[in-house]
């Protein structure tokens, strides 16, 4: 499911997915077998993910989702029984309540595509709070604090109740863990809950290893050949103008720790480029408080991490901003001709649209390497510091073949 | 007369000082230690801010929270550029005395922590969160310079009246669907200084919010998606806006759009500024037609009309005749507004607890101007420029003489702000606390009373 998730795949596609993973794995001709192998699969799950911050938040995530199917996959009894059993607050309305936010609601539904509200339909009236989705999206008609809630959008009150439930469950179930379980079970449980958690994400590039270590006089030839294109773009960006904001600044400056540039020649790099634009005193004093802060050097010191692709297309770009991912952010038009300048052909590009717009970001950028290093990348793109890695590896490889 | 654009506070009171006069003193403009120094001295509101961040815990009510105040954190920055954080105080006079001696540059005022922010580090141990932001005010941040690809009079850190409409329209939008979506009641808006405005909405709902929930909100305003790498800035395709949407629309921005951006801007006088808005029109037969028709003429000198009107009456014509039944085009005059007019808020500052805000009343370095609140009901009558100075206060203070050494504020000009600061946003702000408290402390009781009954 992660990996359907952080392919883009829509809404239908992950249901489909779901019931497809569901019957290959947790089929059981005994329905109460059925029912223990989910119920003991979950918390050992919650086991696993409840140990930091980072796992309980992809565990949240995909939990949330798988969640969220399942109840649309159910009846709307169960899912009305469901929403009772979470004591959620909300207030169907009366007829004359209805009456009058009528239109108002009528509004609402054609501007986000859905059939109009009628006497009959089941109209909930909720405290916003409890419907941060429905807000965010404008998904509903919003009066004085209280969103008015359609029956076909009640998922998102269950499925929020679920996550803050689920969450704090997290927390005391991490307590425990570490106050008394870990060290009872350290010959028989923890062994394996250790293990189990590690398998599934991927290096997180926040101790760059084996590669060689980049150095100020290698960054515009790496830049070149190794970059991808969101930081590409950045990294261009910043020569040509001489300033990043700081979206721009944080993705740019955390990948270029992990592809293993060292405090000192990172702040010499920005101040060549800001001090231009800026002048070298404010750059002292504005900007390279940051960049130690980013190398774990200040305030509570956390060694913060390059940002993985899902976060970056996940991100919101706004005006003067050059972050994000450019397979999603970028118009055809600008995409076609950045591609271009990287060397990309105009029928690869093709193809690379072709994903763009079936919102496959990640497969673009991997058609992008796989045409530039003339080579497959089986693996699939899912970090910016994989990519410059891999492109690296095959560039030393060619090098030392050729000598 | 000097208009402060408040509200019809003290009508009676006669201004002491011109503009003129002020202008002609002896005090050299500025920003500087000395200056701020007195400033904290004399007119700083140093109590009005104590009582705003207790709401109401600072009172002898039962139910008070004595260790409320204690838990907010402040951080100032000072002269030589250090940066303090996670300040904390105990009471008025120690917020008072510390501003005094530290002589802040700036004052940021972040959240109430679970714990006093002095002694979080003995909760750092505990793991799992234990020191952590409890509450906050709701907050939104808007910057001029975020403008920067609309307005033609200025750019960067510049302000002047052509483009502080846009802050006037942000300010409106926001404020009305602040109260009438949200139900939110106590909002102060404050001028930054400089080139900018920032909100605050205080009531207790909007204080609890976690991030999850201020994303939400502020995903609620955003509508400006993109930048320069991607085309489309606006999009309100669909078959209809939601009610928020196209009540903004009506009721501010094609208003504001045509009345005085159009103009104030020269939207359409020239071919790169046409440009831009034609651009925007997704059928290049249409804006093929107008890029004709527009480069082609130049009104003759004896037509009254401004020819910005003109021609944007001309666009409207052909993109609304009726004749255009294509959806992408049939928002389009909509989104050109849009993108000319609708507020652009910073989403870090609203969707983070932690994030730490200006406090209102400083002093901005670079303008030497007071961070004044704005009435949102009169905004339109604010203006930026005439906002007070640090070294106009002072000369005030000085013409005043010794007489007044301990009356601060009155009779200068700032009066006027901290008064509407206490009437409009202040007392009310404490008087629902009063009644919160009130109740809260009522149902406690209640409960206690059911609970000792109940076996």
């Amino acid at each position: 499911m992660s990996d359907g998730l952080s392919r883009g795949k829509k809404p239908d596609e992950i249901g489909a997915l779901v019931t497809e993973l569901w019957k290959e794995h947790m089929q059981h001709p005994n329905p109460s077998d059925v029912m223990n192998k989910d119920i003991i699969s979950h918390f050992v799950l919650r086991l696993v993910y409840c140990r930091t911050e980072d796992l309980r938040k992809w565990f949240l995530s995909m939990e949330t989702t798988l969640f969220r199917h399942r109840f649309r996959l159910e009846s709307l009894e169960v899912q009305r029984m469901l929403m009772s059993e979470f004591k959620l607050p909300f207030k169907a309305l009366s007829n004359s309540e209805f009456e009058a936010v009528k239109e108002k609601l009528g509004q609402v539904a054609r501007s986000i595509n859905q059939p109009l509200p009628t006497v009959d339909s089941t109209i909930f009236k909720v405290p916003f709070e409890e419907v941060p989705e429905l807000v965010a999206g404008r998904r509903v008609y919003m009066l004085k604090g209280d969103a008015y809630v359609a029956m076909n959008q009640v998922a998102s009150l269950v499925v929020t109740q679920f996550r803050s439930h689920l969450s704090k469950a997290l927390v005391l179930t991490n307590r425990k863990w570490t106050s008394m379980i870990q060290e009872q079970e350290k010959d028989r449980l923890t062994p394996i809950v250790e293990a189990l958690s590690s398998s599934y994400l991927g290096p997180d590039y926040s101790q760059p290893k084996e590669y060689a270590e980049i150095s100020i006089k290698d960054i515009d030839r790496v830049a070149n050949s190794s970059f991808p294109l969101c930081m590409r773009h950045l990294f261009d960006k910043l020569r040509e103008e001489h300033h990043l904001k700081h979206g721009g600044r944080m993705q740019l400056g955390l990948f270029l720790k992990g592809v293993g540039l060292k405090l000192d020649d990172a702040l010499a790099f920005w101040r060549v480029e800001f001090s231009k634009k800026v002048g070298t005193e404010k750059f002292d004093k504005e900007y390279s408080y940051n960049i130690r802060h980013n190398y774990g050097k200040e305030g509570k010191r956390t060694d913060y991490t390059p940002y993985s692709c899902q976060r970056i297309i996940t991100s919101t770009p706004g005006v003067g901003d050059h972050h994000g991912c450019p397979y999603r952010h970028f118009s055809e038009e600008n995409l076609r001709a950045a591609l271009s300048k990287m060397g990309v052909s105009s029928r690869t590009a093709d193809d690379v649209m072709d994903k763009v717009r079936h919102r496959h970001y990640q497969l673009a950028c991997t058609l992008t390497f796989e045409a530039i290093h003339s080579c497959s990348c089986d693996a699939g793109i899912n970090h910016p510091n994989q990519y410059f890695t891999e492109s690296q590896k095959i560039l030393q490889q060619r090098s030392q073949a050729a000598e | 007369m000097t208009d402060k654009g408040n509200n019809g506070v003290d009508e009676m009171q006669v201004d002491v000082y011109t503009h003129e006069q002020r202008k002609k003193g002896s005090i050299p403009e500025g920003f500087n230690a000395d200056y701020l120094k007195l400033y904290y001295a004399k007119l700083f509101p140093h109590v009005e801010i104590f009582k705003w961040m207790s709401y109401g815990n600072d009172g002898k009510h039962p139910a008070r929270d004595t260790s409320y105040f204690g838990r907010r954190e402040f951080s100032f920055t000072l002269d030589n550029d250090v940066y303090l954080r996670f300040q904390s105080f105990n009471s008025a006079a120690e917020l008072e005395n510390s501003i005094k001696e530290k002589c802040p540059f700036k004052i940021d005022i972040g959240p109430v922590y679970s714990v006093d922010p002095a002694k979080r580090h003995a909760y750092a141990q505990a793991g799992d969160n234990v020191f952590k932001p409890v509450e906050r005010e709701l907050v939104f941040d808007i910057d001029m310079s975020d403008y920067d690809d609309v307005r033609y009079c200025c750019s960067g850190a510049d302000v002047c009246l052509s483009c502080w409409p846009l802050m006037t329209i942000a300010i409106k939008v926001i404020d009305f669907t602040l109260r009438e979506d949200f139900g939110f009641n106590h909002i102060l808006w404050v001028y930054s200084g400089r080139r900018g405005v920032h909100c605050w909405v205080c009531d207790g709902r909007a204080r609890r919010l976690n991030n999850e929930q201020r994303a939400a909100i502020a995903d609620y305003f955003r509508v400006y998606k993109g930048n320069e790498n991607s085309h489309r800035k606006v999009s309100l395709a669909g078959p209809a806006m939601h009610p928020f949407i196209s009540r903004s629309y009506a009721d501010v921005l094609k208003l504001f759009f045509e009345e005085k951006l159009l103009c104030g801007q020269e939207l359409l006088s020239t071919e790169e500024r046409f440009q831009m808005i034609l651009d925007m029109i997704p059928d290049e037969s249409i804006s093929g037609q107008l890029q004709e028709r527009w480069k082609a003429s130049w009104r003759p000198s004896m037509s009254k009309e401004d020819i910005n009107i003109v021609r944007w009456g001309q666009l409207k014509h052909i993109l609304q005749s009726g004749k255009q039944k294509a959806p992408v085009l049939r928002r389009c005059v909509e989104e050109i507004v849009f993108t000319y007019t609708y507020p652009r808020l910073d989403m870090e500052v609203t969707k983070h607890m932690n994030h730490l805000l200006k406090a209102p009343f400083c002093v901005h370095p670079k303008t030497g101007r007071v961070c004044v609140p704005i009435d949102p009901e009169h905004c339109e009558d604010f203006d930026p420029t005439s906002v007070p100075s640090l070294a106009e206060l002072l000369e005030e203070l000085n013409m005043a003489g010794s007489s007044n050494a301990d009356s601060g504020w009155e009779g200068t000009s700032l009066a006027k702000s901290v008064s509407f600061f206490k009437s409009s946003f202040l007392q009310p702000l404490l008087k629902s606390c009063k009644v919160e408290m009130e109740s809260k402390y009522n149902d406690a009781k209640i409960q206690e009373m059911k609970n000792s009954m109940s076996w």
